[in-house]
């Protein structure tokens, strides 16, 4: 390795004197330099966090000020873990979830691996896949009806052209058994190239030795493909899984724009069901503990994936 | 003909880039259709079948941008001959205009919000992650985990006490309130991002600096942030973009002084149903800008998506 006259100069300094220099007050700087954030974060954070926990115990009402606030205990939690409804929304959830992410990863692996063949030009077609999903979700939404609109609608037009049925005889938002894929189908368009870009990395950081060795012992593709790209993608894939998850569990936007969770409450994801418990039906206390409960599942789910994760990476 | 394992063959890139390309354009239908519903007329925006040829007018923009009420059969040979271009297109819909639509006041709402929280949301940040990049903080990996922890909480659920909070100290529905709040959500990324960046600095750059008699604060400013420059630069595109897209917090805690554009482009409609032409050209002019941004950030999109967890 070979040194700049700075770097000789700061390695011959004596590690005391360096050390005095540098230690100067570092630790009042460190403190002025995160305090603020830190302040912010509590403020902002963790003081209504806790604030929503001491109102997830009581019956309070934004709308009614000045009625008592009775002490509850666990009585909303009991009310929300058994009310059926809520349930319903869960399910909903689960499979928004399950659906976004595996049409998801499936089309993102793929495009990755086809960008990764390196044909001209790849870079351009990379970077214009990767537009929709840094739009705004709600002001997308919004639009998605009008595609989706019978007779008039695109993808309704789209659809009807290759399947020869009347373009006005379904309703993608209107319709019960429809109206959940019109929310998986949106979500995938917008977030598919996230998959791919982190898929993308993965297999570019696979060594072409690996491959090249694999040849020398007529490893056929096939085989190479299982047992060389697949596991060496996988923490990456695994990491882009991890972050779909934590955005569609919390997904508010772009199906409220959509859908507003009907028709009924079909699509009713239970960022949507909360919204309405608290700002349209002012439950307050009661939406607190759905808010808590929801939180909880986040960061459950989320740390028993890390470690998962983290295995995966260790091997 | 020599063979390599690594470099694939003319055919397979061929099958690759046209599959690339198809899924490519098809992804990229909807946001043509945005644009260029928003230069149709509103009969042609609603044809059937969907019209790609069509005569481009600005009835959508002009539209978007004022509010105009009919014109009685008596009044209009009364009316003085418009003097400007969109004037006409007002009156040959039979219309005058009678003052602007909101969607200025809430596009510079966005540009106010979005700057602002951007700019403090840069300050704490960089401050932060060069703290936690260089010096021992205690609990460090604590606190840097708390710090990402907030961005797993689901909007509605923080927005509760947050409404509650800003009520009583007046935020509500104001340009202060919405700046603190993006800020604190914006923080998580541009620390972890920033100190992704600030940790490839090599630190001996700075103890060289501190030897020949610079203080710490004079690293810092002389040396560090010239280096992260790349870094912040695109860590404050990221911020600026999210706080330019949010949704939840936007439509729960503002309705009118602060509403930025979001909430509102939805809530455009016309005279007898939705005026989609007026929707479309309001998204366009709101998504083109976060376009351009995402071209020139290609380098490190994968970065800040990732919150700096996956490196190119």
């Amino acid at each position: 390795m070979t040194l700049s006259p700075i770097d000789k100069v700061a390695k011959a300094t004596p590690e005391p004197v360096a050390k005095r220099i540098r230690g100067l007050s570092d630790r009042s700087i460190a403190w002025i330099f995160v305090a603020p954030t830190i302040f912010l974060l509590l403020a902002v954070n963790i003081f209504p966090l806790i604030w929503t926990i001491w109102l997830s115990f009581t019956n309070f009402r934004v709308n009614r000020p000045n009625a008592d606030v009775k002490w509850l205990g666990l009585r909303n939690y009991e009310r929300i873990l058994t009310d059926s409804d809520i349930w319903l929304t869960m399910q909903a959830t689960a499979h928004f979830l399950f659906w976004t992410i595996l049409l998801q990863v499936l089309i993102g692996f793929a495009l990755a691996f086809l960008i990764n063949k390196k044909f001209k030009g790849n870079d351009l077609w990379t970077t214009i896949i990767v537009l929709p999903m840094m739009l705004s979700p709600a002001v997308v939404g919004n639009f998605w009806t009008f595609l989706y609109q019978p007779q008039i609608g695109l993808f309704n037009y789209v659809v009807a052209f290759f399947t020869r049925v009347d373009p006005s005889s379904f309703s993608m938002i209107g319709d019960v058994h429809l109206a959940p894929w019109a929310i998986v189908i949106a979500d995938t368009w917008m977030w598919t190239p996230f998959v791919m870009l982190i898929c993308l990395a993965g297999l570019r950081s696979i060594p072409d030795s690996i491959y090249e060795a694999a040849d020398c012992d007529r490893a056929s593709k096939w085989r190479q493909f299982w047992t060389i790209t697949v596991p060496m993608v996988l923490p990456f894939l695994m990491l882009a899984v991890l972050f779909r998850g934590i955005e569609n569990f919390k997904m508010f936007d772009l199906v409220v724009q959509l859908t507003g969770g009907g028709p009924g409450s079909i699509t009713e994801l239970t960022s949507i069901n909360l919204k309405r418990e608290a700002f349209e039906k002012w439950r307050t206390g009661y939406s607190a503990a759905y808010a808590v409960i929801l939180f909880v599942t986040v960061f459950g789910l989320a740390s028993v994936y890390v470690k998962a994760l983290n295995k995966v990476k260790e091997r | 003909m020599s063979f390599s394992v690594t470099n694939p063959s003319n055919r397979t890139k061929w099958v690759a880039g046209i599959l690339v390309v198809g899924y490519a354009l098809i992804t990229l239908l909807p946001l043509v259709w945005i644009i260029t519903t928003g230069f149709k007329s509103p009969a042609d925006a609603i044809a059937y079948p969907p019209k790609v040829l069509f005569e481009p007018t600005m009835e959508g923009y002009v539209n978007l941008f004022t509010t105009r009420t009919r014109a009685t059969e008596a009044m209009l040979p009364t009316l003085a001959e418009p003097a400007t271009w969109y004037e006409r297109i007002v009156r040959e819909q039979n219309m005058i205009i009678s003052g602007p639509s909101r969607y200025g006041e809430r596009f510079l709402n966005s540009v106010i919000i979005g700057f602002g929280s951007t700019l403090l949301c840069m300050l704490l940040g960089t401050a932060a992650a060069y703290a936690f990049s260089r010096f021992r903080v205690p609990l460090k990996d604590d606190l840097l985990f708390f710090i990402l922890s907030t961005r797993m909480m689901p909007p509605i659920a923080v927005a509760i006490p947050i409404f509650l909070m800003f009520r009583q100290l007046g935020l509500n529905d104001t340009h202060l309130g919405m700046i603190l709040l993006y800020t604190a959500v914006n923080l998580s990324l541009s620390v972890w991002l920033l100190k992704g960046f600030i940790d490839e600095i090599p630190i001996e750059y700075e103890e060289a600096a501190l030897i020949d008699g610079y203080t710490r604060f004079q690293a810092f400013y002389k040396i560090v942030l010239p280096q992260a420059a790349t870094g912040i630069a695109s860590t404050a595109i990221f911020c600026l973009i999210f706080a330019w897209n949010e949704y939840a917090f936007a439509v729960l805690l503002t309705s009118g002084t602060a509403q930025t554009a979001p909430p509102f482009i939805p809530t455009i409609i016309g005279v007898g149903g939705k005026d989609w032409p007026a929707v479309a050209a309001g998204a366009t002019i709101f998504l083109v800008p976060v376009m351009v941004f995402t071209i020139l950030l290609r380098k490190h999109l994968l970065r800040g998506i990732t919150f700096g967890a996956v490196r190119k």
